[in-house]
């Protein structure tokens, strides 16, 4: 039986970095804005947990690395959610075109 | 488990008591001693600096994920003193009728972000590192969207929690690869095993940038002038002095320590990000007509000076930019303090409306100039010293042109500080601010600052101990 290579791990989660990079720049609403943030922890976490596998078998790292993301990530989603329906409360919207009183 | 990693983090252990005690005195108080939270969380803060000044601590803890010794105890009592400051500060506006049921919880946030900078700054592997800076920044963002009733607090909190949160996603992205080409997260290890590979020099770069984001350095301070205008003041002070200080300590340990075999590479980057920082913060600062955002571009600049003090490397680098960092706690509390009273006392924010301040509040006038030489950089005052070391130590290193546009800024620089200074004491005012008397906190909290900006230049002595505590580097 064949492994897959490392290869393949590490173009998933490029990808999915830069489609997290993309997103938060391209996207208007908060709520997406905050889902290509979890996108980019999530190509960490692979990033993580694939060289931990195939480069550095006998350690546990990177393993224990992406399990503080995930716990971080939740934290911080919350309290992000819970600006998000602030800014609602305010601007009866969440669109970031909107939330825009300072500016240069 | 050993016991005695317990005594190497009494300084956190310390804080999360105080904060555990401020928790409890929010159920036991009534409404009429609320206020009282802030005279405990003062001196609690204060008795916990002396602890840990008087009882210092060195050596790793936790499988060296923990590391302190004089160093980092020099930068924590820093951080305290900037805390202590900014809790006296935050007086005036944490009693106001539209906080009146969450003073304590300012207080407690307050402690906790505090917590996770002193575990930043003793991180002894990326992780710690990892951990303190979230523990540092999610609360930070709860805190700039304190004002419940202002559209401007809930926004800069939006914008503060997004873009730190990308930054630290940019961050870890640099770690892996770091993590592929070393194996390991332990600062000493990866020291061992790092060889200025592309994917390695990538990740550094990576590493840098999502520091850079924390420090609000040129490519990537967009988030800055708006969180700081919007959030109240007593967390943009603290967001500009406390949080950007231990974020530029842990940056230079890194970069000094573990990419040390890299220096060639990191010294270009920071040699181009220190120029673009200084510059474009200074041109920015120029037309501004809010004073927050006024003192924001100037933070900006102003971390584009302590990044030359990196240049200079080795104890005598970092001796200067936690020199640097120590005066520009006690000259930008000053400042943020005054614009804190007048914005509490009258709610005016603007340059123009300190026209004429000299002749209804002449103390305030005087402080707030002070401070603002401090950061010109005139003479007497300890910002001339702080400017003058790290001038000093880029030149030693031989960069004679970074030294020549950093000088040509300084001078930019001294325009826009007067601003403010001719509004105060020259410009006419037919209505200008009435004369106020300022609570004994924020008196206690100038005091200081005062006493800071002018003793910290002329005793030596502090320069010295701070050289001496980062040899070994």
């Amino acid at each position: 039986m064949q492994e897959i290579p490392l290869y393949y791990f590490l173009t998933v989660s490029t990808l999915m970095f830069f489609i997290g990079v993309a997103g938060f720049i391209i996207r208007r609403n908060l709520i997406t804005i905050l889902m290509s943030i979890e996108l980019i922890l999530n190509s960490v976490n692979i990033n993580f947990v694939a060289i931990n596998r195939y480069l550095f078998p006998d350690q546990l790292q990177g393993h224990f690395f992406s399990l503080f993301i995930v716990a971080i990530a939740a934290a911080e989603a919350s309290v992000a959610i819970a600006l998000i329906i602030n800014i609602y409360r305010k601007f009866n919207s969440i669109e970031v075109t909107e939330v825009n009183e300072m500016k240069y | 488990m050993n016991f005695q990693d317990l005594l190497l983090i009494k300084h956190e252990l310390l804080l999360t008591i105080a904060a555990l005690i401020i928790l409890c005195f929010e159920i036991f108080s009534t409404d009429k001693n609320k206020g009282m939270v802030v005279p405990l969380s003062a001196i609690s803060l204060a008795f916990i600096a002396a602890v840990s000044f008087y009882f210092p601590s060195e050596g790793t803890a936790f499988g060296g994920m923990f590391q302190t010794d004089g160093l980092r105890t020099a930068v924590k009592l820093i951080l305290d003193i900037a805390t202590i400051i900014i809790i006296l500060q935050s007086y005036g506006w944490v009693t106001k009728e539209d906080n009146k049921n969450k003073i304590s919880e300012f207080y407690i946030i307050l402690f906790s972000t505090l917590i996770g900078m002193n575990f930043m700054i003793s991180s002894g592997d990326f992780l710690m590192l990892y951990l303190g800076l979230e523990l540092a920044t999610i609360p930070i963002a709860t805190l700039a969207a304190f004002d419940r009733y202002k559209t401007k607090s809930a926004e800069a909190g939006i914008k503060l929690i997004l873009s730190s949160a990308l930054s630290t996603g940019i961050l870890l992205y640099g770690l892996s690869m770091i993590y592929a080409t070393t194996g390991s997260i332990y600062f000493e290890e990866v020291r061992a095993a790092f060889q200025p590979s592309p994917l390695a020099v990538l990740g550094m770069i990576f590493f840098i940038t999502g520091m850079g984001f924390k420090l609000s350095l040129v490519p990537f301070h967009l988030w800055a002038a708006d969180v700081y205008e919007g959030s109240p003041i007593a967390v943009t002070s603290y967001l500009s002095v406390v949080s950007k200080g231990a974020a530029a300590f842990i940056f230079t340990y890194v970069l000094y320590t573990v990419f040390s075999v890299a220096s060639e590479i990191w010294l270009q980057v920071i040699v181009l990000l220190s120029i673009v920082t200084m510059t474009i913060g200074n041109l920015f600062a120029m037309r501004q007509k809010n004073m927050k955002r006024f003192l924001a571009f100037s933070s900006i600049a102003q971390a584009g000076f302590l990044l030359l003090g990196i240049l200079g490397q080795g104890s005598l680098g970092m001796g200067t930019v936690i020199f640097f960092l120590l005066v520009y706690v006690f000259t930008n509390l000053a400042a943020f303090s005054v614009v804190a009273t007048i914005s509490d006392k009258t709610g005016k924010e603007n340059i123009d409306d300190y026209n004429g301040l000299y002749k209804t509040n002449p103390k305030l006038s005087l402080v707030l100039m002070l401070s603002l030489f401090s950061l010109a950089g005139i003479p007497p005052v300890a910002g001339f010293f702080g400017k003058l070391f790290l001038f000093n130590a880029m030149a030693s290193k031989g960069y004679f042109i970074v030294l020549f546009i950093a000088l040509i800024n300084a001078t930019i620089s001294l325009y826009y500080y007067l601003l403010p200074i001719r509004a105060m004491f020259i410009m006419k005012n037919e209505n200008p601010i009435d004369t106020f008397k300022s609570n004994v906190y924020i008196k206690i909290g100038l005091t200081v600052s005062v006493a800071g900006i002018f003793l910290t230049g002329i005793i030596s002595m502090i320069y010295e101990y701070l050289i001496s505590v980062s040899v070994g580097l």
